[in-house]
């Protein structure tokens, strides 16, 4: 018997119970779309936060004040914490204490209300050396300029506008040379950022940066909230994270590493410690998705034996007529098999159709820049494993078929 | 000799009792014959049937087919045989419903593994010859019971076998719808082919050359048919 005729034959079986068959799928249908969403979902948020993380560069050491954090509870310590000062900064810069660093620089931010005449536009400054324009890849558009370490020791009232701050506040006119109020104050506008949309978890363009000086003379801040220091490579950071460590440990004068009131985070570290987040919640959300599937497969398997009962002289029948065990079993498996590869095609179709149309709600109102690709993956896995649940669920009830003695079924009323 | 038995026996076990359905049964049947077996409910003439067809296997005797013992074959061995060699007609049709004349006739065509131009010919010729060219594409739920029959036996004939079986034919059927089945059956036998024909009516009987009358799955005597006074007295009743 050939494969195409038992092909039609199944199908025929199939289509004798339209609404039947229908509804006998759903259950599949949800499994693999839910599948599907979770697994291209949770593929582009890691690309996201991964892609943001090393647009900072791989050899970029980040200092955070605080204790490090072991739970959500803990990361209030590393925005608030008040622990990294002038002093660290100063020495850290020091050839000398960290012979493999290039380039060290700290960063203070805090949110803020600014006014150019009628408008207002609250947002944050981000404090930085000139020395963080290389770290995070800033430009301005000519004829604006960034400010130099004359601005930082003089604690200049200037400002570089990110895209949309400049919008926001100027519109379409021309800001260079303005000045715009921030606390009371007035900044003069040096610069407007090139358009860079989101990166290292910040978006440029939606802040504005100062001299570091001056964003803490304008808050209060007498410490700051991060210091970057640049390795001059990969291999260097150990070397870089133990320098750093001694100085920040002498200057705070702490024996016990125990008692650190800073901790340090490599580039590797954030990718690492984010892409095994998103894998376990990827994971776990397929698994929940998984369980709709065993769900699916019961379902099927409960028809199929409904199905083999209902069928018994139809199997008696062809028995008769000269099917053997094996065409037999092979019909009814390949039934269970359409069943659920029709499921998963629909799966798969329903998963992709609703992923892009979240990716394209979170893009326009949430401002995510989250790419979608057609997930080529959690399809080859969504249609193989709705095949192979259409085996597994399928095998018992096609046995059953397969076994009944032809006149057994044919007797059967 | 086509069909040969030997003490052929079947006995059902139900709850530890023993029930001989068949009880030791001697039989020879030759190519082209047309043999009618005929007895009360419950004497053992289906099963008899079933099992020269091979649809059922004997519990005890020998069964030989064409000159080989039976016992022997597999599962897909007979599956191969009762494709290849038998027909059947069943009382109660045995069609599949949703499929059309010309899908029913072609399945024992698609268990032989004929590719499907082949198929879709060799059906057609066969539904032509039981009158049914016109409805080769309805389903056959729409079929009278009559009309239902002579797809059967399209059925049946399609695998061009050695041997047909056909167990209470007319059964379901009017008695005029009878008949034409009834005269498909004498003219299959003038065709030459070999009928194996299971009835409890005297009359049907009668139009086999030979009847073997059955009694408590034992047989009780043979008798060949007089030709001449069958026709007088066929459906007189």
């Amino acid at each position: 018997m050939k494969f195409r005729d038992n092909l039609k034959m199944s199908y025929s079986g199939l289509t004798t119970h339209m609404s039947r068959s229908v509804l006998t799928i759903l259950g599949i249908v949800i499994g693999i779309t839910a599948i599907i969403i979770v697994m291209s979902l949770g593929q582009s948020a890691q690309n996201l936060i991964v892609g943001e993380i090393q647009s900072m560069g791989p050899e970029t050491i980040v200092v955070l004040p605080g204790k490090q954090p072991k739970g959500l509870s803990d990361v209030g310590g590393s925005i608030f914490g008040d622990s990294l000062k002038e002093r660290d900064f100063k020495d850290l810069s020091k050839k000398e204490n960290v012979p493999d660093a290039v380039n060290v620089g700290p960063v203070v931010f805090s949110q803020i209300n600014s006014s150019y005449g009628s408008e207002t536009y609250d947002t944050m400054i981000l404090g930085v050396s000139p020395s963080m324009f290389k770290t995070f890849g800033l430009e301005v558009n000519p004829p604006g300029t960034l400010f130099g370490s004359n601005d930082v020791n003089e604690k200049s009232s200037v400002v570089i506008l990110g895209n949309k701050a400049q919008t926001e506040l100027f519109g379409n006119s021309d800001s260079i040379g303005e000045k715009i109020k921030i606390k009371g104050k007035n900044f003069k506008v040096i610069g407007v950022l090139i358009k860079k949309g989101q990166s290292s978890f910040v978006n440029f363009d939606d802040h504005i940066i100062a001299p570091y000086t001056t964003v803490q003379d304008l808050s209060g801040l007498k410490y700051f909230n991060r210091i970057a220091v640049t390795a001059k490579s990969v291999e260097a950071i150990p070397s870089v994270i133990k320098d750093i460590e001694l100085v920040l440990r002498t200057n705070h004068k702490i024996d016990d590493p125990k008692n650190d009131d800073f901790y340090i985070q490599t580039q590797e570290d954030l990718v690492k410690s984010i892409s095994s987040i998103t894998d376990i919640l990827t994971i776990f959300l397929g698994s929940v998705a998984a369980i709709s599937l065993v769900v699916g497969g019961i379902g099927i398997m409960n028809i199929m034996f409904v199905s083999v009962t209902e069928r018994t002289r139809e199997i008696g029948l062809r028995k008769a007529l000269g099917a053997t065990n094996k065409n037999i079993l092979v019909q009814f498996l390949t039934e269970a098999v359409i069943l659920t590869v029709t499921g998963g095609v629909i799966g798969i179709i329903f998963g992709t159709g609703l992923t892009a149309l979240t990716v394209v709600v979170l893009n326009k109102f949430a401002g995510i820049n989250f790419s979608f690709s057609f997930p080529i993956d959690g399809a080859l896995l969504g249609l193989f494993v709705s095949s192979a649940v259409g085996f597994i669920f399928g095998i018992f009830p096609a046995r059953k078929a397969s076994l009944k003695s032809p006149i057994e079924a044919l007797r059967y009323e | 000799m086509l069909i040969e038995t030997k003490g052929l026996k079947k006995i059902y076990s139900i709850d530890g009792s023993e029930t001989p359905a068949v009880n030791g049964i001697n039989l020879e049947i030759k190519e082209g014959e047309f043999v009618a077996i005929i007895g009360p409910s419950g004497s053992g003439k289906s099963t008899l049937l079933q099992i020269l067809g091979c649809l059922d296997r004997p519990t005890g005797g020998e069964y030989f087919f064409d000159g080989k013992e039976i016992e022997k074959y597999s599962d897909d061995e007979l599956a191969h045989l009762r494709n290849k060699k038998f027909g059947f007609v069943f009382q109660s049709f045995n069609l599949l419903g949703r499929l059309s004349v010309l899908e029913n006739v072609e399945l024992p065509l698609i268990y032989a593994g004929i590719p499907e131009l082949k198929r879709r010919e060799m059906a057609v010729k066969v539904i032509g010859s039981v009158g049914l060219s016109d409805r080769v594409d309805f389903e056959t739920m729409r079929l009278s019971g009559g009309q239902k029959q002579r797809v059967a036996i399209a059925r049946a004939l399609v695998n061009e076998p050695r041997i047909i079986f056909a167990d209470e034919p007319t059964g379901n059927l009017d008695s005029k719808s009878g008949e034409i089945i009834l005269e498909f059956f004498e003219k299959l036998h003038e065709d030459g082919h070999t009928i194996v024909l299971v009835t409890h009516e005297t009359y049907l009987a009668e139009s086999a050359e030979r009847i073997i009358y059955l009694k408590d799955g034992l047989i009780e005597r043979e008798e060949i048919v007089n030709h001449k006074s069958f026709r007088e007295n066929k459906f007189s009743k």
